[in-house]
C-alpha cells in the first residue's frame, strides 16, 4: 500500500474536517440531551457521599 | 503488604519475581560488560529483593476477613511513598543541574555528572517518578471510591506499582551510566521500553475490570481523564519507541523512524506526554478531589464531558508545534498551530469549571491551605494552557523557541499546575487513606504551600525574563548585518537569572522535603478511628478542612 503525500493531505484537509465536526456535535448531544441530565447530576454529587466501603 | 494476599497469590507472585530474577539473568549473561549487563544486575537485585519480601512472609496467616468488603489501600499507600520518595530525588536532581548552569564547576569533571546526563534524571525523576507514581496511587483510589468497587486484582496493583518503579530504575541509572535514546522525555532504550509496555497494558487492563465491576450506573468523569492517560500514552510509547536494538547483548537502539518523520513522531510523543501524561491525569484528580476538599459539586458536569472530549481530540494534533521553521511541512506546521490556539477552550473550560466549583466557598479557599493548592493549580493550569497556546503561534514561537521561555512554560505548568494539583490532592488523600482526621499538621501544609508558590514565581519570572533577553539578543543585528552579540554576551546575561531559577526550585524541593516528613508523621500517627490498614472505617475521604 503506497499512500502519496497528497492523498494524506487531501484526506487530513477533508474529512479531517469533517469527523471531527461530526463528533463535536456527537459529544454536544451527549452532554445536553435531558435524559442524560438525571444520570449527570447524581454522579456529581454521589462522590460527595463517602462510605468508605464498596457495596454489595 | 503481603499478609493481604492467599498463599496461592503469594505463590504467583514468587514466581513472577522468579521469572523477572531470570530475565536479569539473561540481560546481564547476554550484555556482560555493556550497559545492559548493568542493568541485568539491578533488575536482579530488584526482583531479589521483592522476592525476598514475599518469601519471608509466605507462610505468615492468611488474610480472615472477606477482602470484597473493603477497599484495597495497600498499594496506595504505598504508591504515595514512592511518588514522594522520587519527587524529593526529582527536584534534587533538577536544582542540581540548574545551579550547573550557573557554576558549571558543579559538574565536578566527571562523566555521569554532566549536564547532558542529569537532566534526564531531573525529567524522568519528577515526571514519571513522581507525577507517574502519584498518578498510579490517585488513580486507584480514585477509581475505587466513583465505582463502590474494589480493584479487581490482588497482584495486578502492586505489579504496576513495582513494575513501573522497575522501569524509572533502569531508565535513571541507565542515563548515568550513558545509555540514551536521545529521545525527549522517551530516553529510555528498548528493553525498558518493552518492560514498560507489558506493565501498562496490565495497569490498563486492572483499570478496565475494576470499572466493569462498578456499582454506580455512571463512570465519574475523572475515571475517564485517568482512562484516556492510561489509554494514550500506551499508544504514544509504542509508537514512538519503534526502535530495533544493535543485538540482543546491546543498550543501544536505533529508531525506525528517520530524518523528519522521526522529529515529527517524537513531538507528536512528546507533547502528548505533556498531554495525556501532565494533563489528562490530574485532571483526573482535579475533578476528584477539588469537589470532595470543597464539599461541593463540580460547578458543571456537562461542562467537563465536553472539555475531556475537545481536550482529547484537540491535543492529539497539536505535536507539530516544536517544529516550527523546521523541514516539517508548512501545512503539518500550520495544523499543529491551529489546534494549539484551538485547545485553548477545552482547556480554560476546565480551569474555569474547577474555579467556579470553589465560587460560594472562598472562605474555605482562605483557610485551607490544602484547598488553596488545588485553587493555585487550576490558575496556573488556566495561565499555562493560554500561554502554551499563544508559544504555538509560529511568528510568536520565532522568539521563543530554543530560548529559556520555553522552561518557564514548562515549569509553570510542572510547578504550578501539575506539582501543586498532586500535593493538594495528597494533603487530601494522606489523611482518608490512614484514617486521621487531618494531616499531622495543618502549619506545615501553610509552610509548603508559601515554599511552593514562591519556589514556583521565582522560577518562572526569572525564565520568563532569561529567555525573552536571550531571544531578543540573538536577532539582534548591527547596522552592518551582523549579529551583535556573540552567544557568550547572552550566557553572561542570563547569568543572575539561572542563579534566580536554581533558587526558585530549592525553595521548592524544600517545601516537597517538608511534605515527606508531614505525611509520614500523619501515617505513623495515633489513628482517628482505631482501624489501621485496610478495614473498613467510619470516616470518609474528606476531612473536615481545618477552620
Amino acid at each position: 500500500m503506497d499512500v502519496s503525500h497528497d492523498t494524506l493531505v487531501a484526506l487530513a484537509k477533508s474529512w479531517g474536517l469533517f469527523y471531527l465536526i461530526a463528533f463535536a456535535v456527537a459529544v454536544v448531544i451527549y452532554a445536553y440531551r435531558p435524559a442524560n441530565r438525571a444520570r449527570f447530576n447524581a454522579a456529581k454529587k454521589d462522590i460527595l457521599e463517602q462510605d468508605d466501603r464498596p457495596w454489595r | 503488604m503481603v499478609a493481604q494476599l492467599t498463599s496461592s497469590e503469594r505463590q504467583y507472585c514468587a514466581v513472577i519475581l522468579i521469572l523477572m530474577v531470570i530475565v536479569g539473568v539473561a540481560m546481564a549473561a547476554l550484555g556482560k560488560s555493556d550497559p545492559l549487563g548493568v542493568h541485568g544486575v539491578i533488575v536482579i537485585v530488584y526482583s531479589g529483593v521483592l522476592l525476598y519480601l514475599v518469601l519471608s512472609a509466605f507462610y505468615g496467616p492468611e488474610p480472615q476477613e472477606d477482602r470484597q468488603a473493603s477497599y484495597y489501600d495497600d498499594p496506595i499507600k504505598v504508591g504515595i511513598a514512592l511518588s514522594m520518595a522520587w519527587a524529593v530525588f526529582g527536584m534534587f536532581m533538577g536544582v542540581w543541574v540548574a545551579s550547573q548552569l550557573a557554576w558549571p564547576n558543579l559538574a565536578f569533571d566527571a562523566a555521569w555528572s554532566t549536564f547532558g546526563r542529569l537532566r534526564p534524571t531531573h525529567t524522568t525523576g519528577v515526571i514519571f517518578g513522581f507525577g507517574g507514581n502519584a498518578l498510579i496511587a490517585t488513580s486507584f483510589h480514585v477509581v475505587q471510591r466513583t465505582s463502590r468497587a474494589r480493584l479487581a486484582g490482588q497482584i495486578s496493583p502492586w505489579f504496576v506499582l513495582f513494575g513501573f518503579n522497575l522501569f524509572c530504575l533502569l531508565a535513571v541509572s541507565g542515563y548515568l551510566i550513558g545509555v540514551t535514546q536521545s529521545k525527549e522525555y522517551a530516553e529510555a532504550e528498548w528493553y525498558a521500553d518493552l518492560w514498560l509496555v507489558i506493565v501498562w497494558v496490565v495497569y490498563f487492563i486492572l483499570y478496565i475490570r475494576t470499572l466493569a465491576r462498578r456499582k454506580e450506573p455512571h463512570i465519574y468523569v475523572a475515571n475517564w481523564y485517568y482512562l484516556a492517560f492510561i489509554l494514550v500514552v500506551a499508544i504514544l510509547h509504542i509508537v514512538n519507541n519503534l526502535a530495533i536494538p544493535v543485538s540482543w547483548g546491546h543498550a543501544k537502539s536505533y529508531t525506525i523512524w528517520a530524518g523528519v518523520q522521526d522529529a515529527m513522531v517524537q513531538w507528536w510523543y512528546g507533547h502528548n506526554a505533556v498531554a495525556f501524561f501532565l494533563t489528562s491525569g490530574f485532571l483526573g484528580m482535579l475533578y476528584y478531589y477539588l469537589p470532595v476538599r470543597a464539599g461541593r459539586p463540580i460547578f458543571s458536569y456537562r461542562l467537563s464531558i465536553l472539555s475531556f472530549w475537545g481536550i482529547t481530540f484537540f491535543y492529539i494534533w497539536v505535536g507539530s508545534h516544536h517544529l516550527h521553521y523546521t523541514a516539517l511541512p508548512h501545512w503539518v506546521q500550520n495544523l499543529g498551530m491551529t489546534f494549539s490556539v484551538m485547545l485553548l477552550v477545552p482547556s480554560w473550560a476546565s480551569a474555569g469549571n474547577a474555579l467556579l466549583t470553589l465560587n460560594g466557598a472562598w472562605h474555605k479557599v482562605r483557610d485551607d491551605a490544602t484547598l488553596r493548592f488545588m485553587f493555585v493549580a487550576a490558575v496556573f493550569y488556566g495561565l499555562a494552557t493560554f500561554e502554551g497556546s499563544f508559544l504555538a503561534i509560529r511568528p510568536v514561537n520565532s522568539l521563543s523557541h530554543y530560548t529559556d521561555w520555553t522552561i518557564g512554560h514548562v515549569h509553570a505548568g510542572a510547578l504550578g499546575w501539575v506539582a501543586l494539583i498532586t500535593f493538594g490532592s495528597l494533603y487530601t488523600l494522606v489523611p482518608a487513606l490512614w484514617k486521621r482526621p487531618a494531616m499531622y499538621s495543618a502549619t506545615l501544609v501553610e509552610v509548603h504551600f508559601w515554599l511552593a508558590l514562591a519556589g514556583t514565581l521565582i522560577y518562572v519570572f526569572a525564565m520568563w525574563n532569561s529567555g525573552i533577553i536571550q531571544g531578543l539578543m540573538w536577532r539582534t543585528y548591527t547596522e552592518d548585518g551582523t549579529l551583535t552579540y556573540s552567544f557568550v554576551d547572552t550566557l553572561v546575561a542570563m547569568y543572575p537569572y539561572y542563579i534566580a531559577r536554581a533558587f526558585g526550585g530549592l525553595l521548592f524541593l524544600l517545601g516537597a522535603i517538608v511534605a515527606c516528613y508531614n505525611i509520614w508523621m500523619t501515617a505513623r500517627g495515633a489513628p482517628a478511628a482505631a482501624v489501621v490498614g485496610d478495614g473498613p472505617a467510619q470516616s470518609g475521604v474528606a476531612p473536615a478542612p481545618a477552620e
